[in-house]
């Protein structure tokens, strides 16, 4: 585990991130892009999805209730996918591939299928392993839908903000993840 | 300029992620089973750090309020919360960690992209149908936060300043990052 920093640098480097997203734009958020990105692809195949709306706040409205939801916001975005939100989820992969590639962690081969503590628990074949995680993927990212967010937006972002939700939604994630890992991987 | 913005801001964020471990799997489940809890600590000292920041510039005028997003409490974030919760802690991934741990060449990584595209879909299409129910129930008013400090949003605490409440919940928070044991 070479090059992973310790909690404190670690921390810092993550704290500044969060701090200057919002000193100069706004507070980071992840997930609402896996609905634009479905949207994007959507849109190639339906006249309905995203439709000019002059009437609309935005310019912008769906016939999807969801992607039509604050004024046609979602919509907008997957009008225009080169906006903010969706060029910043994209740069962050550029920015784990940097850090990767001058000096950060890597993972070893046998790693990068699944993690040392799955591969103990259930062997190192990884088909089990790429189909539960890809339910998982499911379960995830419906429920930070639910939730208007998730670790990023809510968790972090909330909380350095004191909103409330971010509160609520720290209890709900770590009330239910907390004794799932030990259920499933047990302590030892 | 909001693009390049974009870009950088992304980037430092991205590094930050995959320097201090948060794309490795490994560091999220042990974490959450209570083995090794460096990323809890880092976590904790990352919002502590950045909460005091943010509301001591705010209160000198350096951060416009303007650019607080303050998300709604309604029933919803607790339940989606905790299921997020039981994918992560099967997973290991978070939708933001997920993306980059693509950067370190994980393939599990890529199949919970694939999962949360559909996860993200399927709430899409469903969301008309849940949208009137008990699950978007507002609590406390919906889009508060505990101090002041915004003008568009409401503080739960009005009686205490902004930046003393949030400076002294930050203090806390990284005092909790500095005494959690790492490994346990």
């Amino acid at each position: 585990m070479s090059g992973q920093l310790n909690w404190f640098k670690g921390g810092l480097l993550l704290g500044a991130a969060f701090l200057l997203a919002v000193a100069f734009v706004k507070p980071i958020g992840v997930s609402t892009q896996f609905v634009i990105a479905d949207g994007i692809i959507w849109n190639l195949f339906s006249d309905t999805i995203v439709q000019v709306n002059p009437d609309s706040k935005t310019g912008y409205s769906s016939a999807n209730a969801y992607l039509n939801k604050s004024d046609g916001k979602y919509a907008e975005n997957i009008a225009n996918p080169i906006n903010y939100s969706f060029i910043f989820v994209l740069a962050m992969i550029a920015g784990a591939f940097i850090s990767s590639r001058i000096g950060g962690p890597t993972p070893t081969s046998q790693d990068r299928t699944a993690p040392l503590v799955w591969r103990q628990r259930f062997g190192e074949d990884p088909a089990g392993r790429y189909v539960t995680v890809f339910f998982a993927g499911i379960l995830v990212l419906f429920g930070a839908r639910l939730a208007g967010g998730c670790t990023s937006g809510h968790m972090m972002s909330g909380m350095m903000q004191t909103s409330l939700s971010g509160y609520l939604f720290a209890l709900g994630a770590f009330a239910a993840a907390i004794p799932a890992a030990v259920l499933i991987y047990k302590r030892n | 300029m909001n693009i390049v913005l974009a870009i950088i801001l992304g980037v430092v964020f991205g590094f930050a992620l995959q320097r201090v471990g948060a794309n490795n799997p490994q560091n999220i489940i042990n974490m959450l089973r209570l083995k090794d809890l460096h990323l809890m600590k880092a976590i904790f000292f990352a919002i502590g750090i950045s909460s005091a920041g943010l509301f001591l510039l705010m209160a000198l005028g350096v951060i416009s309020s303007g650019h607080l997003s303050v998300k709604s409490s309604y029933i919803g974030v607790i339940v989606g919360g905790a299921m997020l919760g039981l994918g992560f802690a099967v997973s290991g991934y978070c939708p933001g960690t997920s993306l980059t741990a693509l950067a370190d060449g994980r393939k599990d990584a890529l199949f919970f992209v694939g999962g949360g595209l559909i996860g993200a879909l399927l709430y899409t299409l469903v969301y008309g149908s849940i949208m009137e129910s008990w699950l978007f129930a507002e609590i406390a008013g919906g889009k508060v936060m505990l101090a002041t400090g915004s003008e568009k949003f409401e503080p739960l605490l009005p009686m205490v300043p902004g930046a003393l409440l949030a400076t002294a919940i930050g203090i806390i928070f990284m005092l909790i990052a500095w005494k959690l044991p790492e490994k346990v």
